[in-house]
């Protein structure tokens, strides 16, 4: 291996490792916030890359359709709980019929990649709330394992709907428009610029959010302390949907961003959650700033891992966890029962 | 303002309630007494809804029913519990203004200011994280954050454990400082003397059920009282003098 290979691997490493901290990133506010785990977060990198591509194909996306009927989903499941308000029925019912009228009108008409990256977002990161208000909401006070498992359930479900709203061929999207820039020996492609960039930005705003707004402030206080969380009137329910819907947000812009890098089918998102869910275990799915750095070695690790042994390539980025798993366990004994 | 009627809770036996009633005006404190393990705090948690409860529990005249514990702040219901519940990693404050929840975005929600005048150690230590502070403060920043609510009911859960008794004596000049502004105060105590001494009425609680109920004065004066919680065997001058 010379030094221009080397480069580029670590470039490969870099780029994933962006999309991975960025997952990373959300499956710990989820889990932090609700404590739930979130395995479907892979989903909706798929939903999001497939939802783009189909928009930069000029074709209608199933996937609005999917949003449309867990917006009704969501709206009956308020209903059944008798928690119906105007505000409940514009966001689970106006807002998809909106987003639907917008992508039947936009579709054939190809806008260009901005407006399909953001019309993707509005119809895939909604799904996320819905969700939340129709399986997890009525579990918010079970235990961790309860909530796993219902998260394995909403997974398996995602991954079955997306073969039925975006049939099984894989899709690629068109990249975003960027110069692509040389490194001395090293091309860089547009599309890494954007995805570091986008990735790094993100992470910036998610950090000015928590730090300097109150419903920042509100979801970090029912990460420390839920029930000094609902002393003061943060609604469990509240920032259980504030930390889906941005976990929906982030999963579906990485969707976007990867679309034109690789082929993307309804199933290939779990791997790469999976690989963000490594990140944000190294990171003991309670810390921001090491889940990123570990996003970043697990991103490295595989592409290394690629060019050496690309058939074991997946087992060496998992087996990683174990050394992590046995260190934190001999560090920190075994893990607290939440109370 | 607040009123409980026939209220139960059944919770793994110990520290069960059974059958208990009072009510609490605005502008009036109203403490409950009672040995370790009476019920006293499960009571409270059942009337913040942190526990379910069978009984009524109005407040301002609505029924409460089973209301998730943000629908009772929203209403103007605040709990400082008995351990404090702060957010710990997080800065004293971001836990004040996190108090002000409730409140978010109105024009005349407490000021942080408000609550530094009225605890001036928390002030000092703004920037420290809650975490890190000494039991008196933390006693003080539960209290703060309870405030920045500004509820029109303050429920308040052994406010002096663990603390000195001059934080005490401040803290529970702060709470009769609070009356005047017309809030509703249900002082949950161990501390039977300094809860009976600020308090209008006091009501007994032993083994989950109301045994003895009064004005704070009679109470005071009553023999069970002091035989039961102001030390046995001694006289009554000695410990109420």
């Amino acid at each position: 291996m010379d030094s221009t290979i080397g480069l580029i691997l670590v470039q490969d490493g870099v780029i994933n490792g962006a999309i991975y901290a960025l997952l990373a990133l959300s499956l710990v506010l989820v889990f932090t916030v609700t404590r739930v785990i979130f395995i479907p977060q892979g989903e909706f990198v798929a939903y999001g890359a497939l939802t783009y591509a189909a928009l930069d194909n000029g074709q209608l996306p199933g996937s609005v359709w999917l949003l449309c009927g867990l917006g009704v989903a969501a709206a009956l499941a308020g209903l059944w709980r008798r928690q119906v308000s105007a505000r409940l029925l514009a966001l689970t019912l106006a807002l998809p019929a909106l987003v639907l009228a917008v992508a039947i009108w936009a579709a054939p008409r190809r806008l260009g990649v901005a407006f399909d990256a953001a019309l993707t977002l509005a119809i895939v990161a909604p799904m996320a709330p819905y969700l939340y208000r129709i399986g997890f909401q009525p579990l918010a006070e079970a235990s961790v394992l309860v909530l796993l498992i219902a998260a394995v359930g909403v997974h398996l479900a995602m991954v079955g709907l997306g073969l039925v709203f975006f049939g099984p061929e894989g899709w690629r999207a068109t990249a975003l428009p960027a110069p692509s820039l040389a490194l001395g020996d090293l091309p860089v492609p547009g599309q890494a610029l954007w995805i570091v960039g986008l990735a790094i930005a993100l992470m910036l705003a998610l950090f000015a959010f928590f730090e300097l707004t109150l419903f920042g402030r509100a979801l970090r206080a029912t990460a420390v302390n839920r029930l000094g969380a609902r002393l003061v009137g943060i609604g469990t329910a509240q920032s259980g949907l504030i930390a889906f819907a941005i976990a929906g947000a982030i999963g579906a812009l990485s969707g976007i961003l990867i679309a034109p890098l690789t082929t993307v089918y309804y199933d290939s998102g779990f791997l790469v959650g999976l690989k963000g869910f490594t990140a944000a275990i190294i990171g003991g799915m309670a810390a921001y700033p090491p889940a990123v750095l570990a996003a970043l070695a697990v991103g490295l690790l595989e592409s290394f891992a690629s060019f050496w042994a690309s058939a074991f390539k997946e087992v060496i980025v998992f087996t990683a966890i174990i050394p992590v798993l046995l260190w934190r366990s001999l560090r920190h004994g075994p893990a607290e029962e939440e109370e | 303002m607040l009123e409980v009627a026939n209220l139960s809770v059944a919770y793994g036996g110990i520290g069960a309630v059974h059958d208990v009633s009072f009510r609490v005006a605005p502008g009036r404190i109203v403490t409950i007494i009672g040995p370790n393990g009476a019920g006293k705090s499960t009571l409270l948690n059942a009337i913040m809804g942190v526990l379910p409860g069978r009984g009524t529990v109005r407040f301002q005249g609505t029924d409460l029913g089973a209301r998730p514990i943000e629908d009772r702040v929203r209403a103007g219901m605040s709990l400082v519990p008995e351990k404090r519940e702060l957010f710990g990693t997080m800065t004293v404050q971001d836990n004040l203004r996190l108090g002000g929840f409730r409140l978010r975005g109105q024009p005349d929600a407490p000021s942080l200011d408000t609550i530094y005048a009225l605890f001036p150690r928390l002030a000092e230590r703004s920037r420290q994280r809650a975490g890190t502070l000494s039991g008196g403060e933390r006693q003080m920043l539960a209290m703060g954050r309870a405030l920045m609510a500004r509820p029109s009911l303050l429920m308040l859960d052994e406010p002096s454990l663990g603390l000195a008794p001059r934080i005490v004596q401040d803290i529970f000049a702060t709470i009769a400082r609070l009356r005047e502004t017309g809030t509703a105060i249900l002082l949950v105590e161990q501390n039977a003397r300094a809860a009976l001494r600020i308090a209008d009425e006091g009501h007994v609680l032993e083994m989950g059920a109301i045994t003895l109920s009064g004005d704070s004065a009679a109470l005071e004066a009553d023999g069970r009282i002091v035989e039961m919680y102001l030390g046995q065997g001694r006289s009554k001058e000695a410990l109420l003098s």
